[in-house]
């Protein structure tokens, strides 16, 4: 029972990692509480979205995670 | 049926229409439109924007981060929201992710219309959108160090032109 976790841009640095598994947890709160508290100051910066299996997210508090969900943590984009 | 068919057909001209292509290794600009041109007999102008890493400053390489759930397919969304916006015969849009040394391409957009006004306004609607709008992340090295680099707040200022 894992959650996928993936931090893009330099979120990257803040986990220290692109990515990792962590053991499955069904709310957001959940898995922010798994994580270290540097981290998640990271993620709580307001332009940070998140998306679950592709999806774009709103409203995080109301996720209901499943086993093997990927949650992508997307800093502000630069692209061209 | 006559529906179902003119749906099929409707996929087989959007799927002409659109070129999009996120590409792992370094690609050649003039070959791509020139495919793409020949692809689009009878347009009146083929517009073509073809960005480079610069070579200037202390930038040793560049390198673009994409999240493979979300790239390929915002890419092939914006790719159709030109395709709605202006008159066009058909859109390219190529982009690379990787490590890329200063003179490589980073991207091409390419459009083609019977008029190029809608060429020209396409191209520059999908690079606004993909410089602060598309699911990608750039860093460069400079002094053997990677940075991460932000977006510019003129890049949402070129954005918002497009309402």
């Amino acid at each position: 029972m894992t959650l996928k976790l993936v931090f893009l841009g330099r979120l990257e640095d803040a986990a220290g990692e692109p990515e990792r598994d962590v053991i499955h947890a069904s709310s957001y709160a959940q898995v922010l509480a798994g994580l270290e508290t540097d981290l998640v100051a990271a993620l709580a910066d307001p332009r940070v979205k998140l998306a679950v299996n592709g999806e774009i997210v709103g409203d995080r508090n109301g996720l209901v995670l499943a086993d093997g969900d990927e949650l992508a943590f997307l800093p502000p984009v630069s692209g061209g | 049926m006559a529906t179902s068919w003119l749906f099929c057909l409707q996929l087989v001209v959007a799927e002409l229409a659109c070129d999009v292509r996120l590409l792992a290794e370094p690609f050649v600009p003039g070959t791509l439109v020139g495919h793409f041109t020949n692809a689009h007999p009878g347009l009146g102008g083929v517009c073509t924007f073809v960005g480079e890493v610069r070579c200037d400053e202390a930038v040793e390489a560049l390198e673009l981060r994409h999240y493979e759930l979300l790239t390929l397919t915002g890419m092939t969304a914006l790719a159709d929201s030109a395709l709605a916006r202006f008159d066009l015969m058909g859109v390219m849009i190529v982009h690379r992710h990787g490590v890329m040394l200063p003179g490589e391409p980073i991207v091409l957009v390419a459009a083609a219309a019977r008029h190029r006004r809608d060429a020209i306004q396409a191209v520059d609607f999908a690079m606004d959108h993909l410089k602060s709008e598309s699911w990608f992340w750039k860093r460069e090295k400079v002094g053997g160090l990677w940075r991460w680099i932000e977006p510019r707040e003129q890049d949402f200022a070129d954005l918002a032109r497009w309402g």
